[in-house]
């Protein structure tokens, strides 16, 4: 029988796989081998959420649990993976990215172009990303599109455990930056997973429901909210396409063109705010190679261009929600 | 409760299948129903197929409505003579318990691992009394190609289906993927189970796997049925083999896919996602290089059986989908001695396209 596994239990067991298949990959971050309310080392929590737990007892020499000092770690991380080494740097949440910013998009982004090709670094940088989570302004972010302007970063950001696992062992044994944004909404979300190690490649965007009527394109937690909204739409007669990017750099614009060449309608979902979004990015692009095949103006459905709200009233009007992206989707059906 | 109505149920195609749709019947009420008539078409996430009657009778309630999702072992229809009334009908449809969707994972028969020495390899296992029937799948595929066939047989026999090395949930680091190293864990699967003689049902190069087993252990087989089999002459589709194993994602795979059907419209995204994460494996691309370099090196089929079945003693037969495009449907003809089943209207995958035919055929030799 197929054996069902959680997003957060994925994450751990991609680790676990690829640090017994390779010594060289190690782990550093805030309390990866400890964590709040951890007796001792052994059968320590594991992270904010426990995503690490039982790495450190299996690869004691592998797992480095750092002072609360992202600019010293990622930058430890990023000059490992120079020499050799091929490091997962863990953010606790992605909204921490702003004291280290130099090391990811000034140096690590830069090697492999700066030193004429010679140099690779392969590193990851995992974290949490997305509201939901009652955490306020300052850990809810869905910073994707600060990351995914970045040229020499690779961006992904899965929506289901099989695509993690698949995708975060892909990012280990990839020769670039990586990073690697886990939706903490999502982490408790399980499906089939295979026992064994596999990789998903990048740039291949996964239609997760096919549909002839209008094209949903969008990437993390907002999967699950845009087929919710299909499956309301279904009984209303209109039968949507999602896709599911799984990396925004590189994205497959090809999956997407195809689509909005047979659905002449596009609603682009993304939980980032709507100015320089993934939507924003997916709308220009199609709106300039496959303009002739619209049948209506795309709609974009996103957070609005505002801070994530700490009211629990607020943060869930805040985040786009099934029955927005089901109102987007009519008003396409509608033009 | 009139033990005359018979109930037809929302059938259960493979271990993981919970609900399926009723797209559409075929029959009405009034209808008068011979075993095998096509009364229903079923939708699972996997795949689309109809259903054939186990049972005749006049068919007196559609209980279930087409386009409705129901679960498994859930009471579709009501046969019962016109001398049941329709009172006596009704009472039983009120009585029926309908099943809850199978949640817990343990009920039913489940996927077993044996650790033999070639590695782990996965089985699925339906034991009774009598000689068993072991299902020997294809090239790149697995013990879930016997869907329809596997509760069939297990009428008549014990039935045992197993994922060759290299494929499925079996184990992928094999040093030398071969057709000795196919034979070697058949066999393996069979001492490790205790199965001194078994019926041997192969598909494709599983049924090479098939006849190489018979030819090296004669004592070993009771029968062999050999379904669109390899081994059987020098040609075979490498558009397909090399597209299959060089497909590296859905929209190189998919066309590939359509060679194995007769109706291309069973190729759907579920068949592929699946056969794709299998590719994605790891070990799992090397193993089927390696395979497809062993056994269909530049383009044709590196062995012949012909010769060593006919030396066989053993009850053969040769089954083939007329439309086949991987495999020459002429293959069919190479084995003096061996009874010939070609059937219409399916092509290299016949025993799920035409199941109820290929079921019967398997369990004349049981």
């Amino acid at each position: 029988m197929a054996r069902t596994l959680s997003m957060k239990d994925a994450i751990n067991e991609a680790i676990d796989q690829e640090m017994g298949r390779d010594p060289t990959v190690i782990m550093m971050g805030e309390d990866i081998v400890g964590g709040a309310g951890s007796p001792g080392e052994e059968d320590a929590w594991g992270g904010v959420l426990g995503v690490t737990k039982g790495l450190f007892a299996k690869y004691p020499n592998q797992m480095i649990d750092t002072p609360l000092s992202e600019s010293a770690y990622v930058g430890a991380a990023v000059g490992a993976a120079t020499c050799g080494l091929r490091p997962i740097a863990e953010l606790m949440f992605v909204d921490f990215l702003g004291v280290c910013l130099d090391q990811v998009f000034n140096q690590a982004a830069k090697f492999r172009y700066m030193f004429g090709g010679k140099a690779e670094t392969p590193v990851v940088i995992r974290a949490m990303c997305g509201a939901g989570f009652r955490a306020a302004a300052q850990h809810s972010q869905m910073l994707t599109p600060i990351v995914t302007h970045i040229p020499g970063l690779k961006v992904v950001c899965p929506s289901n455990a099989y695509d993690t696992k698949g995708l975060l062992i892909q990012s280990i044994r990839d020769n670039d930056p990586v990073i690697f944004l886990e939706h903490k909404n999502l982490y408790a979300s399980e499906c089939d997973v295979p026992e064994e190690p596999y990789a998903i490649p990048f740039g291949e965007a996964n239609v997760v429901r096919e549909g002839g009527d209008v094209t949903i394109v969008t990437y993390g937690l907002m999967v699950q909210y845009s087929l919710t909204a299909a499956e309301t739409l279904k009984k209303e007669g209109i039968e949507v396409e999602v896709i599911d990017l799984r990396t925004l750099s590189p994205i497959d614009m090809d999956t997407v063109i195809e689509s909005v060449e047979e659905t002449g309608r596009l609603v682009c979902v993304d939980e980032a705010h709507p100015r320089c979004s993934i939507a924003a990015d997916v709308s220009a692009s199609v709106a300039r190679d496959a303009f002739k095949a619209l049948k209506a103006p795309i709609e974009m459905v996103t957070a609005p261009h505002s801070p994530v709200p700490f009211s629990p009233a607020l943060e869930d009007l805040y985040i786009p929600s099934p029955e927005k992206i089901a109102a987007a989707v009519r008003k396409t059906m509608e033009a | 409760m009139s033990d005359q109505i018979i109930p037809i149920l929302m059938p259960k195609w493979g271990l993981s299948m919970r609900v399926g749709t009723l797209a559409a019947w075929h029959v009405e009420e009034g209808t008068d129903i011979s075993p095998s008539d096509e009364i229903m078409d079923v939708e699972t996430d996997k795949i689309a197929n109809v259903v054939e009657a186990a049972d005749g009778g006049l068919l007196r309630r559609c209980v279930g409505r087409a386009g409705e999702v129901y679960p498994v072992r859930a009471l579709l229809g009501v046969m019962a003579p016109s001398s049941v009334s329709d009172a006596e009908v009704d009472a039983y449809v009120a009585a029926f318990e309908m099943p809850e969707i199978e949640e817990d994972e343990d009920t039913g028969p489940s996927y077993e691992f044996a650790e033999l020495e070639i590695g782990k390899i996965r089985y699925t296992e339906r034991s009774r009394d009598g000689v068993p029937v072991v299902l020997i799948h294809g090239f790149g595929g697995d013990l879930d190609n016997w869907l329809f066939n596997i509760d069939a047989l297990a009428e008549k026999a014990p039935v045992y289906a197993l994922d060759l090395p290299g494929h499925g949930q079996s184990v992928k680091a094999v040093a030398n993927p071969s057709l000795e190293t196919m034979v070697s864990a058949v066999i393996q699967l069979m001492d490790h189970l205790k199965l001194e003689k078994a019926h041997l049902v192969g598909h494709s190069m599983g049924g090479l796997v098939a006849a190489q087993t018979g030819i090296s252990n004669p004592k070993r087989v009771a029968s062999l049925s050999l379904i669109c089999s390899a081994g059987l002459g020098d040609e075979i589709n490498a558009e397909y083999i090399d597209g299959f194993v060089f497909a590296a994602n859905r929209k190189e795979l998919k066309p590939k896919l359509k060679h194995l059907f007769a109706d291309e419209s069973l190729v759907n995204r579920s068949m592929v996602d699946d056969l794709l994460k299998y590719k994605r494996l790891d070990g799992v691309q090397t193993f089927l290089e390696a395979l497809k370099d062993n056994m269909f090196g530049d383009g044709k089929q590196a062995a012949n059986v012909i010769a060593g079945l006919e030396a066989l003693e053993c009850p053969q037969q040769v089954i083939w989908g007329e439309a086949d495009a991987v495999i020459p449907q002429a293959h069919a003809n190479g084995i003096t001695g061996a009874t010939v089943t070609v059937v219409a209207g399916a092509g290299h995958m016949v025993q799920m396209e035409e199941s109820s035919r290929v079921n019967e055929c398997l369990k004349e030799l049981l």
